[in-house]
C-alpha cells in the first residue's frame, strides 16, 4: 500500500500580532483574538517566496524519507503564490532538491486546497505504479489586503509530503473530493490582493465543502468520528474549523494539535498541509488521521491516514512544526511588516 | 631596457565637476602636462580608467582622448584594472618607453564618476560577481569585512580606523586640488553617518570626477623637458585570489606584498629607504593594511602608525601627504596617476605646505578591487 | 541578472555544488576549470554541508539598488566544514548580532529580483544557529 514515507514543513521566523495589525487600523485588538481566534501570524521575509518554503519543506521531506530524491518521479506544489505568473515554482525547487530531470512537474492552484491536490496527485501516481516516489507541496505567501479581515490571518509556511510505497511512515486508508462552482473568493490575473464574498465564504462556501468531504470520506471508509486521534480541517481562521470539526462531531481534544492557526495564520495552501505535519510530528503507530482542506472556487479534497511503526523514529530527522510555532521568532512592527511584505512604494 | 623619467604632470582639480565631461578632464589634464614639458607630439597615450563605459556610457576612449588632445593618430589605448586602472597606466607606459618603442608617452587616468550613474553598483563591477556582487555586497562592504577580520586578529579598534581619517584631512586641507580642504576631528568620524558596519561616512573615500596625466620619456632625454625630472626606479605588479572570500587572512593584502617586492627588488631598495608614500586608501582600513603589506611598518602594527603620528606629515615616514583617497578624492581610473603626481611634486621639491623635507625615494601604490590587484611604483629624485 | 548567467550557476546556488580537487583534495566552490591550489584540473562533486561559522561580517546600510528593501542587511564569509568559504547575506536576525565566530546555517533563499519584471535569482543564505532549528542543518 502507497503512503507518506517523508513529510517535512516550514514556518517562517517573523512574526505579527493581531494586537499589532489592529493597532494599525484602529480596531480593537480583542474583538479579533476573540471572533476569529487569532493571536500572531508567520510573515515571510523578504527572501522568502512560495519556492523557499517548498525547498525548506522538500529538504526535510526527503531527509526524513532518506531516499535519493534522483528516484523522486513527480513533483507538484500547490500554491496561490506562485512567484511566477508564468514559469514554474517547481522547476526551482526540483533542482534545489537535486530531483530531476526524469520528473514530471507542474504548479497547482486551486485558492487554499492547491496542496492537498498536489498530495492527491502524487500519492495517485505512486498507487498507479507510473512512478516511484512522488512529492506534494502545499506552500503560499499568502496576501491579504491592508485593513482587509484577511489581514490578521494570511501568513506564509507550507509543508511537503513524499510518497511512496516502501518504508512507508503514514498509510493512506483513503481519500475523497468534493467540488462545486462556487465563487466564494478570487483574485484575477494581474491584481495583488485577493477579493471574497464576506459572509458569502462561510455556510455555502467553507462549511457546506469541508463537512460534505469529511462525511463522504467517513462513508467510504466505514469511520466514525471516533476512530480518529486528529483531526485538522483548512484553518482560514481559528474559528472556522472548530465549528465544522464541532458539526461532524469531532472533539477540540481530536483537533487542536494540527489547529496551528492561533500562532501560524492560514498560510492557505500550506494551512492544512502544515497542520498535518503538526499531527505526524506527534502520532503514535496504529493512530487515525483525518485531513479536509478547502479551497475556494471551491472544493474539498479529504484523506484518512494511519500512522505506522516507522513514523516515530524517521520524523526525528527533520525539525518539528511546533519547534518552528514555538521557536526562536522575530516580532514585527507594523511598519517591518510593510516592508517584507512589499506594501511601500520604492522610488527606483 | 632603457632608464625612464616622468619629467612633467597635470591634474584638475578633484570633486565634483559638474560641468566637465570626462574628455575635458583629460585634456585639462593632458594639456598641462604637454605645456609644462613644451611638448606639442607624444609617441602614444595609455589612458587608465575602470569604468567608463557605465559611468558615462564610453568605451572606446583611447581614440577619444588622443582625438579630443588634437592627436588623432597617436597610439592611445586604455587600461583597466578597477581602481588600480591609473597605475597600471603608469606600467604599461612605463614598459613602452624602456623597452624602447616609444620615446615620449603621455600616462593618464581619468574618471568622471558624478553624471548620474549609480556610483555603489558601478564600482561593484570590480567584485566578483558571480560569488559577490550576486549576493549583494559593496565595496564598503567588502572593506568593513576587512576592518573586521584586523580588528579581530589584532584589536584594531574604531579609534584607530578615525585616525587615519583625520590624518587625511589634515593632508588634503593643505592641498589645493583636494576634493575635500577642511579638517575633521577624531569626534565627528566616529559618529558619521554608519554605511557598513564598522566603518562610517568619513572612513570612506568620496565619489569623485578627475583626472591626472603624467609624460615619460628616457632619462637620457629627461633634461630636454625639464631640469627636474625623477627617475622611475621600480615598478611591480601582482594579483591575488579575486573574491574576499577566497584569501587566506582578510586583514592582509597579499597582491599588495607581493606587488611590494617586485618593485623593492627592482628599484634595489628596501622599504626603509621610503621617505614618502602615496597609498591605496579607499577606506580608513586599507591603509592600514596597505602600510603592512608595504612593509613600511610591521603586520599587525599597523592600527598604531595614523595615531603615533608616524605617517603623518613630519613622522619617521609620511603618508599620502596628498590627502590620499579619503581627502583628495578618489576619482577611480585617476587615482593611480595622481598618487605618482604627489611623489614626483615631492621629489622635486614643489609640494608646497605639504613637503617632506629632503625626499629622495618616493613610493606609491594602487589597489583594484577588495585587493586583487596592485600596483607599485617607486621613484627616485635625480 | 541576464537569465543565462544566472542559469549557468544554477547547480552551485541551488544545490551548493561544488568540487573537490583529484590532485590536492580541495574543495573549490562555486567549480571552477583550473584548482587554485595545486592547478589539478579534474574534480568530482561534492555538495557543501549547509552549515558553518561566520570568519567575517559587516551591515551593509547603504545598499545597490536591488537590495533597497533589504536594506540594513548583515553580510559575512562562512566557512563550511569543507573549508569553503562563501560569501552570504545573513538573515532572520538583527544585523547587527552577526559576528565572527557566530555558528550558522545556510538555507535557500531568494538574493535578488531583476527590477519589476525580470527573472527571480535564488541561492542561500545563512542564518544563526540560535535562530534557526538545528535539525535543518542536516
Amino acid at each position: 500500500m502507497s503512503g507518506i514515507v517523508g513529510y517535512g514543513a516550514y514556518i517562517p521566523r517573523n512574526r505579527i500580532t493581531s494586537e499589532e495589525i489592529a493597532r494599525q487600523w484602529g480596531k480593537d485588538p480583542r474583538s479579533i483574538q476573540r471572533g476569529l481566534l487569532l493571536e500572531e501570524k508567520s510573515v515571510p521575509g523578504i527572501d522568502e517566496d512560495t519556492i523557499t518554503i517548498s525547498v525548506a519543506a522538500g529538504r526535510d521531506a526527503l531527509a526524513r524519507a532518506d531516499v535519493d530524491p534522483q528516484r523522486v518521479g513527480a513533483l507538484y506544489i500547490g500554491s496561490e503564490s506562485h512567484p511566477y505568473a508564468v514559469k514554474p515554482s517547481g522547476t526551482v525547487v526540483a533542482e534545489a532538491l537535486g530531483i530531476g530531470p526524469e520528473v514530471h512537474v507542474a504548479d497547482f492552484e486551486f485558492a487554499c486546497k492547491a496542496g492537498t491536490e498536489a498530495m492527491f496527485v502524487a500519492l495517485s501516481l505512486v498507487d498507479s505504479g507510473r512512478v516511484e516516489y512522488a512529492m506534494g507541496i502545499g506552500a503560499d505567501t499568502s496576501q491579504g489586503a491592508p485593513n482587509d479581515a484577511l489581514e490578521f490571518s494570511a501568513s506564509g509556511g507550507g509543508a511537503a509530503y513524499l510518497f511512496g510505497r516502501d518504508r512507508v511512515l503514514v498509510d493512506v486508508l483513503e481519500t475523497y473530493s468534493f467540488t462545486t462552482d462556487t465563487p466564494d473568493f478570487w483574485r484575477r490575473e494581474g491584481q495583488f490582493y485577493p477579493r471574497h464574498g464576506g459572509r458569502f465564504t462561510g455556510e455555502p462556501a467553507y462549511f457546506k465543502h469541508v463537512e460534505a468531504a469529511a462525511r463522504g470520506i467517513l462513508a467510504r471508509s466505514g469511520l466514525k468520528p471516533e476512530d480518529f486521534r486528529f483531526a485538522v480541517f483548512h484553518m482560514p481562521n481559528g474559528k472556522f474549523p472548530l465549528a465544522a470539526g464541532k458539526a461532524l462531531g469531532f472533539t477540540n481534544e481530536q483537533m487542536k494539535t494540527g489547529r496551528v492557526v492561533t500562532t501560524m495564520g492560514n498560510t492557505y495552501s500550506g494551512s492544512s498541509p502544515t497542520g498535518l505535519a503538526a499531527i505526524l510530528d506527534v502520532a503514535e503507530p496504529g493512530d487515525r488521521i483525518l485531513i479536509t482542506s478547502f479551497g475556494s472556487g471551491a472544493g474539498s479534497d479529504a484523506f484518512v491516514l494511519q500512522a505506522t511503526d516507522l513514523l516515530p523514529s524517521r520524523r526525528e530527522l527533520g525539525a518539528t512544526v511546533r519547534s518552528m510555532l514555538d521557536g526562536p521568532r522575530r516580532y514585527l512592527t507594523y511598519g517591518e511588516y510593510a516592508k517584507y511584505r512589499e506594501k511601500i512604494i520604492l522610488n527606483h | 631596457m632603457r632608464e625612464v623619467a616622468i619629467v612633467a604632470a597635470g591634474m584638475t582639480r578633484f570633486g565634483e565637476l559638474w560641468q566637465t565631461s570626462l574628455r575635458d578632464l583629460f585634456v585639462d589634464a593632458a594639456t598641462e602636462a604637454l605645456n609644462a614639458a613644451g611638448v606639442d607630439r607624444l609617441d602614444a597615450i595609455f589612458v587608465g580608467s575602470m569604468a567608463s563605459g557605465q559611468f558615462v556610457g564610453q568605451e572606446h576612449i583611447g581614440p577619444l582622448c588622443a582625438d579630443h588632445l588634437g592627436m588623432a593618430g597617436v597610439a592611445a589605448m586604455r587600461v583597466e584594472s578597477a581602481c588600480a586602472s591609473g597605475g597600471m597606466a603608469l606600467r604599461a607606459g612605463f614598459a613602452e618607453v624602456a623597452s624602447g618603442l616609444s620615446d615620449l608617452v603621455l600616462v593618464a587616468g581619468v574618471e568622471k564618476m558624478n553624471d548620474g550613474a549609480d556610483a555603489t553598483a558601478v564600482l561593484a563591477t570590480a567584485a566578483d560577481q558571480e560569488t559577490e556582487a550576486y549576493q549583494g555586497v559593496t565595496f564598503p562592504g567588502l572593506y568593513a569585512m576587512i576592518a573586521r577580520a584586523h580588528m579581530e586578529t589584532y584589536g584594531t579598534t574604531e579609534e584607530e580606523l578615525a585616525a587615519v581619517a583625520v590624518k587625511s584631512h589634515r593632508h588634503g586641507a593643505l592641498n589645493p586640488k583636494a576634493q575635500f580642504g577642511r579638517v575633521v576631528d577624531l569626534q565627528s568620524v566616529m559618529t558619521s553617518t554608519l554605511v557598513a558596519d564598522p566603518l562610517r561616512l568619513l572612513h570612506c573615500s568620496p565619489v569623485t570626477d578627475g583626472a591626472a596625466a603624467v609624460l615619460l620619456c628616457p632619462l637620457r632625454d629627461a633634461k630636454r623637458f625639464t631640469d627636474r625630472p625623477v627617475k622611475l626606479i621600480g615598478s611591480g605588479v601582482a594579483t591575488g585570489a579575486m573574491a574576499l572570500a577566497d584569501r587566506a587572512d582578510p586583514a592582509f593584502l597579499d597582491a599588495v606584498q607581493l606587488s611590494a617586492e617586485r618593485a623593492y627588488r627592482m628599484a634595489a631598495i628596501g622599504p626603509g629607504d621610503v621617505h614618502v608614500a602615496e597609498v591605496h586608501d579607499c577606506f580608513s582600513i586599507a591603509e592600514i593594511c596597505c602600510i603592512e603589506a608595504l612593509g613600511l611598518v610591521e603586520r599587525g602594527h599597523g592600527r598604531h602608525a595614523a595615531p603615533s603620528g608616524e605617517t603623518a606629515l613630519g613622522g619617521r615616514v609620511p603618508v599620502n601627504t596628498s590627502g590620499g583617497l579619503k581627502a583628495k578624492g578618489h576619482p577611480v581610473g585617476a587615482t593611480g596617476v595622481a598618487q605618482v603626481i604627489e611623489v614626483f611634486e615631492q621629489l622635486r621639491g614643489e609640494a608646497g605646505d605639504r613637503q617632506v623635507a629632503d625626499a629622495r625615494f618616493g613610493l606609491t601604490q594602487n589597489m583594484g578591487g577588495s585587493g586583487a590587484s596592485s600596483v607599485v611604483h617607486i621613484l627616485e629624485r635625480v | 541578472m541576464p537569465s543565462p548567467r544566472y542559469w549557468r550557476e544554477i547547480p552551485g546556488r541551488y544545490r551548493l555544488e561544488a568540487g573537490r580537487c583529484h590532485g590536492c583534495g580541495k574543495v573549490v566552490y562555486p567549480t571552477r576549470r583550473i584548482c587554485p591550489a595545486c592547478r589539478g584540473a579534474e574534480f568530482e562533486p561534492v555538495l557543501l554541508s549547509r552549515r558553518g561559522r561566520v570568519v567575517t561580517s559587516t551591515v551593509l546600510r547603504v545598499s545597490p539598488d536591488d537590495f533597497v528593501m533589504e536594506s540594513p542587511y548583515a553580510m559575512a564569509i562562512v566557512e563550511t566544514p569543507e573549508r569553503v568559504r562563501l560569501m552570504v547575506q545573513v538573515t532572520d536576525c538583527e544585523p547587527s548580532t552577526v559576528q565572527p565566530g557566530m555558528e550558522v546555517t545556510l538555507e535557500f533563499r531568494l538574493i535578488r529580483k531583476e527590477g519589476q519584471s525580470g527573472i527571480l535569482c535564488y541561492g542561500h543564505k545563512a542564518v544563526p544557529v540560535v535562530a534557526a532549528d538545528t535539525a535543518r542543518s542536516r
